[in-house]
């Protein structure tokens, strides 16, 4: 088993060193046939491990491999744990990812740099399988800050478009200002319990859960102080409120990036972190109600967002901003099992969804505004039938009463149904209830949009082709004229004259296979696992691996809540269908939508452009760090410390040289030579004076 | 072996002799400078292999002084020689890059040839004297001997405003060395001995370390260098020729902080706990203010220097942490940094050679035409930010670990430093290689050739294999370090 699960971790790694040093010279078949066999090797070895611990009673072990960093208490290894939570991941990062690579065969196929990409998605893969099997938090902020180099790779991978590099340094820094808070957190729970081995942390927890700590001036409850610097790691990696902006950003990638690291493995590491802390947050109460807030303001803002965005992609970016919100509140009120569950069903969905996605784009030839779509359904019949599976499983269609449903129904309701069950003691948690059932229907609203919006109505592409003929050539992405943004001003601006005419096209089997073994987890990931996750079996399952403080209840009482509870996120769902279907599926009513938003009111301006957040950021942080670097430049060191130190004293020695003779090579010598006399004679002196 | 500490030392002495007889005998001309190059590129080969034999004979468990060669010279003081672990390291570090200074150099110098190689293995014997050295005054020979090569080989091989930077340089560190003298004069004529290792045991009364301590700090936070006396460094980075700047970021630099950690510290225990809350601001300034001043510049070398200063900062608050994760910390911070700063330095020679100019604005889009170059390129900036994995992170972690112990508020600032080193690492890589190339000079540049290849691997093995088991150093450094901290915290008790 141990060898197993290094040769697990350890395949998409050298895959990746492979195709990415010898990529040129093997030819792109090669690199992405090693890319790909390797991760196929690892998502069939995962499926073993995960197996093995539901179902053949393995134990959790860990295999350590290498010392990293031994200093004293300061004791890292290079290790790989295996757990439950571990073991979900694993499955979970190996599937979505062998899919993507298969489904990159296709969607790349005209790209100029196959083995690049390859390369990079799976020196990704490793560097997440690393993050999720860590035993200690050095290995963990490897894997934290590998899978941030790889998202800024992949983002920037068409790095000939300047908003794509852009976008590359935005989630890095972004990014970055959540490690800084995850760095302190670390050193934090070092200095207070004297280890970073989580097998030895946990165990010490429950004794120091009354103690303070000072921490930049001030006494806090150690654990919260602790709990609150880590979170702040994970509001970056999973775009939680404040930390969201590069997420939408990063949709300048290409989109099986977009699948597999902003959608379904990467943005989930912050939840994943929570549960695998739980034995930190469940004595760190304030930090989990702080948790709760922005895990629900998260959901609400990026739903509110998800509303009004016409760019296919960034719609579901926001709708995977917003379910990262829907767990991280999950882990805020104690269901930490329920947090687990909706990242792992939601994992199978959003890639699903993802891939469809790109489906449609490899489809209109790189065109991702929705308002040029329409009516493809036809055209595109196996990922229309993938997407509103998808669709179904993200809106959480079920039915309550038998407890049948698919995949969303069972891991978002049984949130919904914990927050509530929280509630009773928590009014933080019912607020999160609140927010929960209000954007169950919202998503359900965008996300019909959207399918409707691509697959119904009437076409709205054919007659104005003209951007689409011009990304069609071989080089598509590389020159890629379609901004994200691009698009804005261009709905209504149509160009006759070409009457030539690209149909729309289904996309080849590579990219077809992935969406129907993808929209079977999306169809069964919920009914077959829930009695594992947050079932009547959850504590044999998790066996240790989430922890919850002998006070905390809430998965049990979310089972017991009232049945108009249990209904209410169903017609919220329900209700936003219906506005959708009004809005956008019946005849006559179909620039009814456009209409509204041609209105401008202020809520959906206020919406469309994000609450304004970018422009926030860009009036306060970007322009302060520049006009500070200015002046610590050109007044501090320049104006005040030149001015007053060297410049004054060489200004007139230079001078002095000027006049004296020309400052030529050979004079260098000389000062050279009188500086070593001097040095010797200086030092001759001294010794014989004080002697 | 005895005398090999001094073999080392003094190996590139020979070099330089057979370099002059070399020329004696074919007169001067390109030839000779050919047979001269390889000399050079022999010697430190040869200084190099010495240096390992040097760390695989050393017992790391021995947190004592190893090697040591002690003859009696002249007035009472000794050429006393001998390495700890983690003055060995730095003597590693030292024959490690200077090969790499003289392969790089293969080409882009062409006046001078030469005096500019003897320049280079003056520089390295002295150096290596420094991190040897077990006399003070012998200690202070090399240390302001150093100063000689480095000014020459800006003020000769340097850009248009060589001689500018190079006094700028001199004034600087001739200040703070001046002040230095005086207190190791004072401190033999009151403790009577001029042995380091003896000095580290004398305690020397309270008032008068704070003097002697002051005194030390002015010629070693030049040398760091560390705010507000920095400016000097990105002139004479951009001055320098390549190889320049790779020797003053790699290794000068360090100077300062080994100075710190062999003298101030054990020396100077009270005056240390003292001053250590001026460190520190010291320091968390450095770190922001160099960042923010590295976003704005529009000097590819200028944007590195001041990099350099901001991790410089890591390195002093470590030292200063006065716990063993601090001091490991700094003292892989400098390692480290040794390599990735000479790497980036590298790199900017790469471009510069072909082009002429640093100027960012000048470049863009290089990925299309040189992906080898990219590759290195980004390895060595996702160094300069710190990357898990790369040796850089390892420095800054820990040096942030050990300042939080004795001031959360430094460890508070200094990570933000973290952000800031994205910041302006990132912009410079997307400015220099990302987007189309629009300068039509730029159509026909050539990506690495085989030489530049080979200057690059050492570099990068030592980035990752250091980043990823950095073991391999605190096993050598340890029972010094552990040496070093316990005796702090004694005379600090007692």
């Amino acid at each position: 088993m141990q060898t197993l699960v290094t040769i697990l971790v350890f395949a998409p790694i050298i895959a990746a060193a492979i195709a990415g040093l010898f990529g040129r010279r093997i030819g792109d078949v090669a690199s992405q046939s090693v890319t790909t066999g390797a991760l196929i090797l690892s998502c069939a070895l995962s499926w073993y491990t995960f197996s093995q611990w539901t179902w053949g009673h393995m134990e959790a072990f860990t295999v350590n491999l290498l010392p990293f960093i031994h200093i004293g208490d300061f004791q890292s290894n290079w290790a790989i744990r295996i757990d439950a939570l571990s073991a979900t991941m694993l499955i979970v990062v190996t599937t979505v990812s062998a899919l993507v690579h298969i489904y990159s065969w296709g969607y790349m196929a005209e790209d100029d740099s196959k083995p690049r990409f390859f390369a990079y998605l799976s020196l990704f893969t490793f560097a997440m399988l690393s993050l999720v099997t860590a035993a200690d938090f050095m290995q963990l902020f490897f894997g934290w800050e590998g899978v941030g180099l790889a998202s800024y790779l992949l983002i920037g991978f068409w790095f000939k478009k300047p908003s794509a590099s852009a976008a590359a340094i935005k989630a890095f820094v972004v990014n970055r200002v959540g490690d800084f808070g995850f760095a302190l957190g670390i050193m934090t729970t070092y200095w207070a319990f004297g280890t970073i081995q989580f097998a030895e942390l946990f165990p010490q927890i429950a004794s120091h859960a009354g103690k303070t700590w000072e921490f930049a001036g001030h006494v806090w409850p150690l654990m919260d102080i602790a709990c609150f610097l880590l979170f702040i790691g994970a509001m970056g990696k999973s775009a939680q409120f404040f930390l969201h902006t590069w997420l939408p950003d990063a949709m300048e990638g290409p989109t099986p990036v977009s699948a597999l690291i902003h959608a379904a493995t990467m943005v989930t590491a912050g939840v994943y972190m929570l549960c695998l802390l739980s034995p930190m947050f469940e004595y760190a109460p304030v930090a989990k109600n702080i948790v709760t807030v922005i895990g629900a303001v998260t959901a609400l803002f990026a739903a509110t967002v998800g509303l009004t965005q016409n760019d296919i992609k960034r719609v579901i970016a926001y709708s995977t901003c917003s379910q990262l919100g829907y767990m991280f509140f999950a882990a805020g009120v104690g269901a930490y099992q329920a947090a687990m569950f909706h990242l792992f069903t939601h994992a199978f969905f959003k890639a699903l969804l993802f891939l469809g996605a790109g489906s449609v784009i490899h489809g209109m030839h790189h065109e991702q505004d929705m308002r040029r779509y329409g009516a493809l359904a036809k055209l595109l019949p196996v990922t229309f039938i993938a997407m509103t599976i998808g669709t179904i499983a993200i809106t959480g269609l079920g039915f309550p009463p038998l407890h049948l449903g698919f995949a969303g129904f069972y891991s978002k309701d049984t949130i919904i149904e914990a927050a509530f069950a929280a509630g009773g003691h928590n009014s933080i948690a019912m607020f999160a209830w609140v927010i929960g059932v209000l954007v169950a229907g919202l998503t359900s609203f965008y996300s019909w949009r959207l399918a409707f919006f691509t697959f119904n109505g009437t076409a709205r592409w054919g007659h104005d082709d003209h951007n689409a003929h011009d990304a069609h050539g071989h080089d598509a992405h590389a020159h890629d004229a379609h901004d994200a943004h691009g698009h804005d001003d261009h709905a209504h601006g149509d160009d006759h004259g070409h009457g030539h005419d690209h149909k729309p096209h289904e996309s080849p089997w590579v990219m077809l296979l992935p969406l129907v073994v993808l929209s079977i987890g999306a169809v069964a990931a919920g009914f077959v696992f829930t009695g594992y996750f947050v079932g009547h079996h959850q504590e044999e399952f998790w066996r240790g691996a989430i922890f919850t403080a002998p006070t905390n209840h809430v998965l049990h009482e979310a089972h017991e809540v009232a049945t108009w509870v249990k209904w209410s996120p169903l017609i919220a769902s329900l209700i936003g269908l219906l506005i959708a279907v009004y809005v956008y599926l019946i005849k006559g009513n179909e620039r009814l939508g456009l209409k509204l938003a041609e209105r401008k009111g202020p809520l959906y301006v206020f919406f469309y452009n994000k609450w304004f957040f970018d422009e926030l950021y860009d009036a306060t942080f970007v322009r302060f760090a520049k006009f500070l670097g200015d002046l610590f430049w050109k007044g501090g060191d320049q104006k005040i410390i030149d001015g007053l130190g060297p410049d004054g004293v060489s200004a007139v020695s230079y001078e002095v040289g000027k006049r004296t003779g020309k400052l030529q090579t050979g004079y260098v010598y000389h000062y050279a030579f009188v500086m070593l006399l001097g040095v010797a004679g200086l030092l001759t002196f001294a010794l014989y004076a004080f002697r | 072996m005895s005398g090999l500490l001094s073999l080392t030392t003094f190996a590139p002495i020979v070099g330089v002799a057979v370099i002059l007889a070399a020329r004696a005998l074919h007169g001067a001309g390109e030839k000779t400078d050919t047979l001269a190059k390889w000399i050079a590129l022999v010697t430190t080969l040869v200084t190099f292999g010495l240096s390992i034999i040097l760390t695989v004979q050393f017992d790391p468990k021995n947190p004592g002084f190893q090697f040591v060669e002690d003859f009696a010279w002249f007035a009472g003081i000794h050429y006393r020689m001998g390495v700890d672990g983690i003055s060995v390291l730095f003597v590693l570090l030292t024959a490690f890059l200077l090969p790499i200074c003289i392969v790089a150099s293969w080409k882009s110098v062409e006046k001078r040839v030469v005096e500019y190689l003897i320049a280079f293995l003056v520089l390295e014997t002295l150096v290596i004297g420094v991190f040897a050295a077990l006399d003070l005054v012998l200690f202070y020979l090399f240390f302001e001997f150093g100063l000689v090569p480095m000014f020459l080989i800006i003020g000769i091989w340097g850009g248009k405003r060589r001689v500018y930077a190079a006094y700028k340089f001199f004034l600087y560190t001739l200040l703070g060395s001046v002040l230095m003298l005086a207190a190791i004069l004072a401190m033999i004529s009151i403790s009577g001995t001029s042995s380091i290792p003896d000095l580290m045991h004398y305690k020397f009364a309270p008032w008068l370390q704070t003097w002697l301590w002051l005194a030390f700090f002015a010629s070693f936070a030049v040398k760091m260098p560390m705010w507000p006396v920095h400016t000097w460094l990105p002139d004479a980075h951009v001055e320098a020729p390549t190889a320049g700047s790779v020797i003053l970021a790699g290794i000068l630099l360090k100077m300062g902080g080994y100075g710190f950690m062999r003298f101030s510290l054990p020396m100077f225990p009270h005056a240390s706990e003292m001053f250590q809350p001026l460190v520190f601001a010291m320091s968390a300034i450095a770190i922001v203010y160099t960042s923010l001043v590295a976003f704005r510049q529009t000097d590819i070398k200028k944007l590195i220097a001041y990099s350099s200063v901001a991790h410089m900062g890591f390195v002093t608050m470590g030292i200063f942490s006065g716990n063993a994760a601090g001091e490991q910390g700094a003292i892989f911070q400098m390692l480290s940094h040794g390599v990735i700063s000479g790497a980036l330095f590298l790199c900017v020679g790469v471009v510069y050679d072909r082009m002429h100019t640093r100027e960012i604005a000048f470049y863009g889009g290089l990925t299309n035409r040189m992906p080898h170059y990219a590759f290195v390129f980004l390895l060595f900036t996702m160094g300069n930010v710190g990357l898990p994995g790369t040796s850089g992170f390892v420095g800054e972690i820990l040096t942030m670990t050990g300042v939080y112990k004795a001031s959360t508020w430094t460890a508070l600032v200094a990570a933000s430093g973290v952000i800031l080193s994205a910041m302006y690492a990132l912009t410079l890589y997307r400015r220099v290689m990302y987007g189309e190339i629009t300068n039509p000079e730029l159509k026909a540049i050539k990506d690495l050739d085989a030489r530049e290849i080979l200057l690059f691997v050492p570099l990068i093995i030592m980035t990752l294999v250091l980043g990823i088991y950095p073991n391999l150093v605190f096993n050598l450094t340890a029972s010094s370090v552990d040496a070093l901290v316990g005796a702090w915290r004694a005379a600090l008790g007692g």
